[in-house]
């Protein structure tokens, strides 16, 4: 088998779809990805990093991301988030780590009522230690897909947000209502973030862009 | 004994009710305004148990799982039938 840089896990839940572009993404990047199923356990001592791919995790049923956010893989990965790993919730990803706590804020029904699929551009507020790291360029443009994509979080939060740098993204225009036109934000320790836009479908030229090449 | 509660729950005010306005819309449209509607969500749960315990149990699933205390609120009550 061919030596590669390490193992990342690409949790999967039922409804998840954007996990085999991710798993893909991983393996170009010559990391070894590997699936993690939402009803086990896992010891993810010789993880270099954890995915939580876009999609419809349990068709969105109750609020999006809800019901993943307490399925049982999520001890493990908030386990690995306590220890320092590094995670990254894309689109329904981040809309789970924002259910379990792991992220503040939550993402909500777009404010203009509509499901958006576009591309955006973005900017980096403030730097993540793990993914798009090396970012240099001005202006990051990725593609959106979603219907509860509006960042949301209480005025006092938002605040602590702001404060704490914890604003990763931002949108250049602001597409679905996003609080402080926020894209993406991270936690405390900037070791867990979540985006609403797709890096996995910007890697390659023929895909439209290839700013999506950076986070990994 | 089964009990039977319902959970409702809405969005908290300062939340953009999408679904609310595009009702209020249509009845703006349709010549029978309202001033407001929001939209929430009703569910039903069935409990075996005492009473006490079981609604203790209710507000605890409403509170951890049911609602999103960011965006949302929620009232628990007994209900005397299912359905």
């Amino acid at each position: 088998m061919k030596k590669t840089a390490g193992k990342i896990g690409v949790v999967r839940f039922p409804g998840s779809n954007c996990d085999q572009d991710v798993y893909q993404f991983v393996a170009e990047k010559n990391y070894t990805p590997e699936y993690l199923w939402h009803l086990d356990h896992f010891d993810l001592k010789d993880y270099l990093a954890l995915l939580l791919p876009g999609g419809f995790s349990y068709g969105d049923y109750l609020r999006s991301g809800a019901l993943s956010a307490r399925s049982p893989v999520m001890n493990s990965v908030r386990e690995f988030a306590n220890r320092g790993g590094p995670i990254l919730g894309i689109c329904n990803g981040f809309q789970v780590l924002a259910e379990s706590g792991l992220l503040p804020g939550a993402l909500v029904k777009n404010a203009r009522l509509r499901f958006i699929d576009d591309w955006v551009n973005l900017k980096v507020e403030n730097a993540n230690p793990f993914w798009a790291k090396n970012w240099t360029g001005d202006k990051m443009y990725l593609p959106i897909a979603h219907g509860d994509g509006r960042y949301y979080a209480p005025a006092d939060d938002l605040k602590k947000i702001e404060d704490g740098d914890q604003i990763w993204l931002r949108y250049v225009e602001n597409p679905n209502g996003s609080l402080l036109n926020i894209a993406g934000v991270m936690n405390q320790k900037k070791n867990v973030a979540g985006l609403m836009p797709h890096p996995e479908r910007a890697i390659f030229d023929w895909m439209g862009s290839v700013d999506g090449w950076s986070f990994l | 004994m089964k009990n039977y509660f319902g959970v409702k729950i809405m969005p908290r005010e300062v939340i953009l009710d999408t679904q609310g306005r595009a009702i209020e819309q249509t009845l703006r449209l349709n010549k029978i305004p309202v001033d407001a509607c929001r939209v929430g969500k009703f569910i039903e749960l069935e409990i075996e148990g005492s009473e006490t315990d079981a609604f203790a149990r209710a507000t605890e699933i409403a509170k951890s799982v049911l609602h999103n205390p960011l965006i949302e609120t929620f009232e628990v009550s007994k209900l005397l039938v299912s359905r």
